[in-house]
C-alpha cells in the first residue's frame, strides 16, 4: 500500500510527513486563482508565508482574503493555481488534507462544544479516537502537553464557563494538540476586548519566534498587524497589491495598499442646501451583540438635505447603532433627539415625524417573507386613513391592493402578482418594495444600512439614485454602509466608526481616503 | 383547430386567476391531503389488528355523523373544541406555538363554579355573564403570562403553556378538593351544584346547548380580528416577522400579550360552558382533553379561525364515535388518539411541503402560447 492511499489519494511523500510534528512550516500560494461564474475572487495571487513568521493578511470587505484562506484549507478548489508546502508542490483536496499536511484554522467565532470540559474538547477533536476513551491515559496526556505549551486553560472546567479569551487560547492550543504547524486565523480577536486580543496575539508571536508555528492572520486592525506581525500581504478586489515587512511599512502606506485609487464619484443631481437639525443623537451609551463592548455614541447629528455617511469595517458598531436608531436596543444612558424632540422611534414618533428606516437584508429585518407584495408594501400606512394621518380600525383591502399596484409601478418592483409572497421576489426587487414602503410621501429622516448589500449593478445605480433623490427632496439620510465606494459616492459628511465609537469626522471636500482607511483600521 | 385557437384566445385572459387559483388552493388541498394520509395509515393500524377499516368509518359516521341524536353528540363536544382551537390559533398567528389550552379551560371551569358559589342569588343572565366574563378573565391571564413571559424573559411558550396546564390542573385538584369543595359532593369533590337558574340551556331547534353558538360565533370574531382589522394586521406582521414588526415601531409586546390573552379567554370559556351547560359544577371532568385535541383541529385548520368551525366538527364526531367503535369492534379507548396522533403527524410533515409542490406554484399555470 502507497503512502498516497493511507492519506486518501493525496500525493505527500515521507519526508514531508516527518518534517510535520516540531516546527513551524512554511507555505505559499503560487498564481492562486478562483473564479466563481464570470466573476473572479482571486485574481493570480502569490504570497509567501515563510516558517516561523507571524504574517497579517489585510484588505477591504470582499477583497478575497476568506477565498484565498478557504483555497489554502482545501474548502475550494481553486480555478488554477498551486499550494506549496515546506517548497513542495502540494494538491488540497479537502480540508483534511490540509490538516494532514500540518494546516489548520482558527475561526472568528468558536468551534468548541459548551458543554464538554478544555479537555474533552480536545480528545474529541482528534481525527481518530478510540471507541472507548482511556480518560486516565488522555488526562496524563494531556498534562503533559499543556507542559510543553507557554500558556494553558482549566482542563475541567465546561468550556461554556470560560471566557472568550480563554475560549480563543483553547482554540489555539486545540490546533498545537492536533499537530497543526501553520495556522490561518481569521480575525481572532473580533469576539476579544483589547487586552483579551494582545494577550491571545502576543502568545501567538512567542510560538512563532519560537520557531514551533508559522501564522497567516486576517485582519482590518492595523494597530494589530503594526504590534504583532512580522510580515504583511494587502489584497484589493482579489489582486494582492503589495506588502512586505512590516518594520519597512507605515500604516499610511498599508492604508493606502487596501483601499486605492478611489475617485470621488459625485451623483450629478446633488443639490446644495442644508438646513436645520433633524437627528441629534448625544452621550448614547449602549452594549453591542457580544454583550462585551461598549457603544458610546456622543454626538451624531444629521442635518436636513444631507447625507451622513458612516463607514466601518464590519463589527465596529454599525448595527447596533442601527439598533439604537429604530429602538430595538436598550439605551441605558443618553438622549436622540428628532426635530429637537425627545424620540423613542415608536410608530406614532415615526409616523408624525417622517421618520424612515431601510435595515440591511431587507428580507430578513424589514419584510415577513410569507406575506404579499402588497401586504408588505402596506406595512407602514395599513393603520392610517390616507391624507387625515388619522388611525384606523377596519383593514381596507382594496386600498392595499391599490396603493401596492401603485408603488410597484413607480418602484419598477418585478413580480409575478401582488399576491405573491415577498420571499418570491429577487434580493433587487425585495428592496425596490421596500423602497417603495420607505420612501413614498414625505420623507424628512431616512436611515439606510448597507442598502445595496448583495445586490446587481443595476439594482445598486437605481437605489443609490433614489437615496440622493430623497436628500435632494429636503430628507436627512444618515447611511450605514459598509461600502466604502458608496459612501464616497453619496455623503455629503463622513463619520468613521471604530471599537463602537465615531472616531473620526470629515465633508465630503476635504475627505482624505487614506487618513478614513486609518481610522477605520482603529490606528489613528 | 377553430376550436383550439377560440380556448387559448379564452384562456389567456383567465391565466392570472388560475394562478391564484393555484396559489391559493395550496392552503386547503395540503391541510386535506394530510388528513387522507392520516386515515390511510390508520386503516393499514386496523388491518393490522385484525379489524375492518371499512367498518371503523362506517361507525365513525353512525356515531358521529349518522342521525338527529349523533349529531347532538357531535355538536355539544364541538362547542369546546371550537373555543380551545382559537387558544392555538390565535397565538399562531403572531408565530407563537401555544399547546396548554387545556389549562385555561380548568381554571375557566374553576373561576365560573367559584363565581357560581360566591354570587348566589343574582338574575340568571347576569350570573351567567358574570360567571362567563370570570372564566374569560382566569384563562385569559394564565395564557397571557405565557405570552408575557415569552416576550419579556423569552422563555419558550410552547414548553411553559404545556408545564403551566399541568400546573392548572393541579391548582383546580386543590381547588374544588380544599378551599371550593361542596361537602356534599362525596365519591367526586366538585365545587356546589349551579343554582337551576346558572344552568345553559339548549339552542332552539336543535339538541345542542348554547356553547356552540358562542363558539362559532367567536370563530367568525377572531377570523374578523385577525383578517379585517388593522390590530390583526399587526399581529401577522409579528407572527410573519418580529423584527420588521419593530422596525416598523408596532407594539410588539402588546400585540402578544393581548393576543395570547384573548386565546385563553376563548379557552376558558369554554370551560364555563362545560361547568354550566354539561357538569353542573367544576370538578376534574373539565380536565377532558379538549385542550388536546384542540392543538390538532387548529393545526389541521392551518390557524384559520373560520377553517377551525368544519375541522372541529369532525374531529367531535370522531370523539362522540369513540364509545361505540369501543363497544362493537371490541378496540380500545385510546384508538381515537391513535387516529389522532397519525393525523397529526402528518399535518406536521405536510407543512414541510409548503411552496415545495409545483402543482401550486403559479410559474406552472404561466403558460407561454
Amino acid at each position: 500500500m502507497s503512502i498516497s492511499e493511507v492519506f486518501g489519494g493525496i500525493p505527500v511523500d515521507r519526508s514531508t510527513l516527518r518534517a510535520l510534528p516540531n516546527k513551524a512550516i512554511g507555505v505559499a500560494t503560487v498564481g492562486m486563482t478562483m473564479r466563481f461564474g464570470a466573476f473572479t475572487a482571486l485574481d493570480t495571487v502569490s504570497i509567501t508565508v515563510r516558517a516561523g513568521t507571524f504574517h497579517a493578511l489585510l484588505g477591504e470587505n470582499g477583497a478575497g482574503k476568506s477565498t484565498l484562506v478557504k483555497c489554502m484549507m482545501g474548502f475550494y478548489t481553486p480555478t488554477s493555481g498551486q499550494m506549496m508546502v515546506e517548497d513542495r508542490e502540494v494538491e488540497i483536496a479537502d480540508p483534511r488534507a490540509a490538516h494532514e499536511l500540518g494546516l489548520g484554522m482558527v475561526y472568528q467565532h468558536f468551534t468548541l462544544v459548551p458543554s464538554l470540559t478544555a479537555a474533552e474538547n480536545l480528545v474529541i477533536s482528534r481525527a481518530r479516537v478510540s471507541p472507548v476513551i482511556d480518560w486516565t491515559r488522555e488526562k496524563s496526556g494531556l498534562l503533559t502537553f499543556m507542559a510543553t505549551m507557554p500558556f494553558s486553560v482549566p482542563l475541567d472546567v465546561p468550556v461554556a464557563r470560560l471566557a472568550a479569551g480563554e475560549k480563543q487560547k483553547l482554540e489555539l492550543l486545540k490546533q498545537l494538540y492536533l499537530g497543526r504547524r501553520f495556522l490561518i486565523l481569521d480575525e481572532p480577536t473580533s469576539v476579544l476586548t483589547p487586552s483579551e486580543a494582545d494577550e491571545l496575539l502576543g502568545m501567538v508571536r512567542g510560538l512563532t519566534q519560537a520557531g514551533e508555528l508559522t501564522c497567516l492572520m486576517i485582519t482590518h486592525k492595523f494597530r494589530e498587524v503594526t504590534r504583532f506581525a512580522d510580515e504583511v500581504s494587502v489584497l484589493r478586489r482579489g489582486q494582492h497589491v503589495g506588502g512586505g515587512r512590516v518594520g519597512d511599512l507605515t500604516t499610511n502606506e498599508m492604508a493606502a495598499m487596501m483601499i486605492g485609487e478611489k475617485e470621488l464619484a459625485q451623483s450629478a443631481d446633488r443639490v446644495s442646501g442644508t438646513g436645520a437639525d433633524i437627528l441629534s443623537v448625544a452621550g448614547v451609551r449602549a452594549m453591542d451583540r457580544s454583550g462585551l463592548k461598549p457603544i458610546a455614541i456622543d454626538a451624531l447629528t444629521v442635518r436636513s438635505g444631507e447625507i451622513v455617511g458612516v463607514a466601518g469595517v464590519s463589527g465596529n458598531g454599525q448595527m447596533e447603532l442601527m439598533e439604537i436608531l429604530t429602538g430595538q436596543r436598550p439605551t441605558p444612558a443618553g438622549e436622540i433627539r428628532v426635530k429637537d424632540r425627545p424620540f423613542r422611534a415608536s410608530r406614532r414618533q415615526c409616523r408624525d415625524n417622517n421618520v424612515r428606516y431601510l435595515p440591511e437584508e431587507p428580507l430578513r429585518n424589514a419584510c415577513a417573507p410569507k406575506m404579499s407584495v402588497a401586504e408588505n408594501i402596506a406595512f407602514r400606512t395599513f393603520d392610517t386613513i390616507e391624507g387625515s394621518g388619522r388611525e384606523r380600525f377596519w383593514l381596507d383591502g382594496s386600498e392595499t391592493r391599490r396603493r401596492g399596484a401603485e408603488l410597484v409601478a413607480a418602484f419598477k418592483v418585478k413580480t409575478a402578482a401582488l399576491d405573491a409572497p415577498i420571499a418570491s421576489l429577487s434580493g433587487g426587487n425585495v428592496q425596490r418594495a421596500v423602497l417603495a414602503r420607505e420612501l413614498s410621501g414625505d420623507v424628512d429622516l431616512l436611515v439606510a444600512a448597507n442598502p445595496c448589500f448583495g445586490l446587481d449593478f443595476s439594482a445598486v445605480a437605481e437605489i443609490r439614485a433614489r437615496i440622493m433623490a430623497a436628500r435632494n427632496a429636503g430628507a436627512a439620510v444618515l447611511l450605514i454602509s459598509e461600502d466604502l465606494d458608496e459612501i464616497l459616492e453619496l455623503s455629503d459628511r463622513i463619520l468613521v466608526m471604530s471599537e463602537g465609537c465615531i472616531a473620526f469626522e470629515t465633508p465630503i471636500a476635504s475627505a482624505d481616503i487614506a487618513e478614513i482607511g486609518r481610522h477605520m483600521a482603529g490606528h489613528a | 383547430m377553430s376550436t383550439e385557437t377560440t380556448g387559448l384566445v379564452l384562456a389567456a385572459p383567465s391565466r392570472a386567476w388560475v394562478e391564484t387559483v393555484a396559489r391559493r388552493s395550496e392552503g386547503v388541498a395540503l391541510p386535506l391531503g394530510a388528513l387522507l394520509i392520516g386515515f390511510l395509515a390508520f386503516s393499514v393500524f386496523l388491518a393490522v389488528l385484525g379489524k375492518s377499516p371499512v367498518a371503523f368509518f362506517g361507525y365513525v359516521y353512525q356515531a358521529g355523523f349518522g342521525t338527529e341524536f349523533s349529531w347532538s353528540n357531535t355538536l355539544s363536544r364541538a362547542a369546546p373544541l371550537l373555543l380551545a382551537a382559537l387558544c392555538v390559533a390565535l397565538p399562531a398567528r403572531l408565530g407563537l406555538v401555544v399547546i396548554g389550552g387545556e389549562g385555561a379551560i380548568v381554571l375557566g371551569g374553576v373561576a365560573a363554579g367559584a363565581l357560581a358559589m360566591s354570587l348566589p342569588g343574582l338574575p340568571g343572565p347576569i350570573g351567567i355573564l358574570m360567571m362567563g366574563l370570570g372564566a374569560m378573565i382566569a384563562g385569559g391571564a394564565w395564557i397571557g403570562a405565557i405570552g408575557a413571559m415569552r416576550y419579556y424573559r423569552g422563555v419558550n411558550e410552547t414548553i411553559s403553556s404545556l408545564l403551566m396546564a399541568y400546573i392548572a390542573i393541579a391548582l383546580m385538584n386543590h381547588l374544588v378538593e380544599g378551599p371550593f369543595r361542596d361537602p356534599a359532593s362525596l365519591n367526586k369533590p366538585s365545587t356546589a351544584p349551579l343554582p337551576d337558574a346558572y344552568r345553559i340551556g339548549e339552542l332552539p331547534f336543535i339538541d345542542v346547548h348554547w356553547g356552540l353558538a358562542a363558539g362559532i360565533l367567536a370563530c367568525v370574531l377572531c377570523w374578523v380580528l385577525i383578517e379585517r382589522t388593522t390590530w390583526g394586521f399587526a399581529a401577522r406582521i409579528v407572527g410573519g416577522n418580529v423584527r420588521a414588526a419593530e422596525v416598523q415601531g408596532l407594539p410588539t409586546g402588546v400585540l402578544m400579550v393581548g393576543f395570547t390573552a384573548l386565546g385563553g379567554a376563548c379557552a376558558g370559556l369554554a370551560g364555563m360552558f362545560e361547568v354550566a351547560a354539561i357538569h353542573g359544577s367544576a370538578n376534574a371532568s373539565l380536565a377532558a382533553g379538549y385542550g388536546y385535541t384542540a392543538i390538532l383541529i387548529a393545526f389541521l385548520a392551518r390557524h384559520n379561525a373560520l377553517a377551525v368551525i368544519p375541522v372541529a366538527v369532525l374531529f367531535a364526531g370522531l370523539e362522540a364515535s369513540s364509545g361505540l367503535i369501543q363497544r362493537r369492534m371490541e378496540l380500545p379507548d385510546a384508538t381515537i388518539a391513535v387516529l389522532e396522533g397519525l393525523v397529526f403527524v402528518a399535518i406536521l410533515l405536510s407543512e414541510t411541503l409548503t411552496g415545495r409542490m409545483r402543482l401550486f406554484q403559479p410559474e406552472l399555470w404561466r403558460r407561454t402560447s
